[in-house]
């Protein structure tokens, strides 16, 4: 099993992402959960989305505080809280950034780094605004080019269930941050 | 068809596949998840049934009432304070022998204002007369709805199907929705033997005096003790239909274990990655999840139990004044029984939505296994004082 971590921030849709997340990787045959962090949401404010992703049947249902791979929607967050809290040794962090994976020197030493320009690919695909861009849909390319929890066709499948207005260009996002994202190190 | 949902969108297509008739309610957190979409189930034409817009959970029930008494599959959700105000109907629901099916969403009571996780808001409902079934996962939230059904119009009592406050009603994940075809073959349509009709009035909820209300109350108990056979049948038949099966209580390697962890709702399923985990440090222990609390599974408890070294309870619920809930019953239950008696623990844990993970079930259980009997009728775990 492994447990997933994302942070981003109030209504830049973390939570539609850990559903879609959930939805392809249950589509490509896993045994999935997503839940938000309970309780209530702001506007800005850090938030938080959890996945697990199995082959067996899950049946803890507590929260994760030791995930194994974490995301972050919001490079901003990269500085206001500490997003490797509690993550395991050797875990993925995949950053939506311009930087690449090496700039990275804090954390490449205990994890492994992702980077992928979800805003810039957000933008393009006229996602949200130039000032609110919505990176939720391509940040999930990448996670599963990176995590190879699901395939492309799963992810169309859980973007258009969970996603479903702009459904195509949401899609063409996400395809091109599976494309385009950079890795430190192969999984 | 498998598909990724929440726990309250469980209940929305149990609902659905159900095809209940009318849907009476008032939005609560974190119930309201349930009526939103069967709302745009029934606006959309998916369902066809009659949603009223009430003004307080009161009404809701008393809506709810009214139309299963005038012959319909009648469905509602509500979730703590709601629960609490709809009290008095409740007791109507049940002693007017009414086969409605209600979600309750497990939310701790305020004050202090909260809207998370504990079953004190369900407890406080033990005695009106409805059947409770606790359930572990999506996938049981919504197969309950159908069970509940099935089992309320053969013994004329309602069911309160409950699923805890986000772990399951906020929380996403892969539930098989059966073939709507298929279950219109195990849930055929309801046609009660009495109803009001206007065109052959009867009285109902009339003045009921001493010569015959005792008669009356034995006959509802007459109905939950029925329900227990009902209910395990019908768990059974669902199985074979739909590869999913459901009893009173559920056993997890109990077979040779020393030690029974007795749980429910979502820790006992939690439970089970402990139970794993203990097994493999040569642990012989076990667990129970009770999944009907009323009708109380007494026998089954007691022959589960029975000849045990220790029993340890888990609650997620306290009665002030006494204990946990489900370990009071568990005890009570074998007063009378014959045999050997083992030493009960009873923890209180999870309170007001307080994570119960792996390692607070672990401490529990390890703290039992290293003492020969309890020092007190009631410990708590993790409280900070």
């Amino acid at each position: 099993m492994i447990e997933i971590l994302i942070h981003g921030r109030g209504g830049q849709g973390s939570v539609k992402a850990s559903l879609a997340l959930a939805s392809a990787a249950s589509k490509a045959g896993k045994y999935v959960q997503s839940f938000p962090e309970f309780g209530v949401e702001r506007r800005g404010a850090p938030v938080k989305a959890f996945n697990r992703i199995s082959d067996e049947p899950i049946v803890v249902r507590s929260k994760i505080y030791n995930p194994d791979h974490v995301v972050v929607l919001d490079p901003t967050l990269l500085h206001a809280i500490d997003i490797t809290e509690g993550l395991k040794e050797g875990g993925w962090i995949i950053i939506n950034t311009e930087k690449s994976p090496d700039s990275f020197t804090e954390y490449t030493k205990k994890f492994k780094v992702a980077t992928v320009n979800a805003t810039r690919i957000a933008v393009e695909n006229h996602l949200g605004s130039k000032a609110a861009p919505i990176v939720n849909t391509a940040i999930l390319g990448a996670i599963i080019r990176v995590l190879k929890v699901a395939g492309k066709k799963d992810l169309e499948e859980g973007i258009k269930e969970f996603v479903p207005v702009k459904a195509e260009a949401n899609i063409k996002a996400a395809y091109e941050a599976f494309d385009q994202v950079k890795f430190s190190k192969e999984a | 068809m498998k598909k990724v949902i929440l726990g309250d969108h469980a209940v929305s297509y149990g609902a659905l596949l159900s095809r209940v008739q009318t849907i009476a309610a008032y939005p609560i957190t974190p119930q309201t998840l349930i009526v939103e979409r069967l709302s745009e189930m029934t606006a959309n034409g998916e369902l066809d049934a009659i949603f009223t817009k009430v003004e307080s959970e009161h009404s809701a029930m008393a809506s709810t009432v009214g139309s299963s008494a005038a012959g319909a599959r009648a469905f509602t959700a509500t979730s703590a304070q709601g629960l609490a105000l709809m009290h008095e109907m409740l007791h109507w629901a049940a002693g007017a022998r009414l086969p409605i099916v209600m979600a309750n969403v497990n939310r701790a009571m305020a004050p202090g204002w909260t809207i998370w996780t504990d079953q004190n808001d369900s407890l406080s409902a033990r005695d009106v007369g409805w059947m409770q079934v606790y359930c572990q996962n999506n996938q049981e939230v919504l197969d309950s709805i159908i069970l509940g059904y099935k089992v309320s119009e053969q013994v004329d009592l309602p069911t309160m199907v409950i699923l805890d406050a986000f772990v399951l009603s906020h929380t996403a994940e892969g539930v098989d929705i059966p073939d709507i075809k298929k279950v219109d073959e195990f849930l055929p349509p309801y046609k009660p033997e009495i109803k009001m009709d206007i065109n052959d009035p009867r009285s109902f909820g009339a003045l009921t005096s001493p010569d015959v209300y005792m008669e009356f109350r034995y006959k509802m108990q007459q109905a939950m003790d029925k329900a227990k056979k009902v209910i395990v049948e019908e768990g059974k038949k669902f199985g074979e239909m739909f590869g999913r099966e459901y009893g009173l209580i559920e056993e997890y390697k109990t077979e040779d274990a020393d030690t029974i962890l007795i749980a429910s709702a979502t820790v006992a399923s939690t439970a089970r990655a402990v139970i794993d985990e203990l097994r493999e440090k040569g642990e012989k222990v076990g667990l129970v999840r009770i999944r009907v609390f009323r009708p109380f599974p007494t026998e089954e408890i007691i022959k589960v139990l029975e000849g045990r070294k220790k029993v340890v309870v888990i609650d997620r619920n306290i009665s002030f004044g006494k204990t946990g809930i489900f370990f009071d019953e568990v005890k009570g239950a074998f007063y009378n029984s014959k045999g050997n008696k083992p030493p009960m623990f009873g923890y209180i844990a999870g309170l007001g939505g307080r994570d119960v993970t792996p390692k607070v079930i672990r401490e529990i259980v390890e703290d039992a296994l290293n003492k020969d009997k309890p020092e007190s009728e009631i410990i708590w775990k993790g409280v900070k004082l």
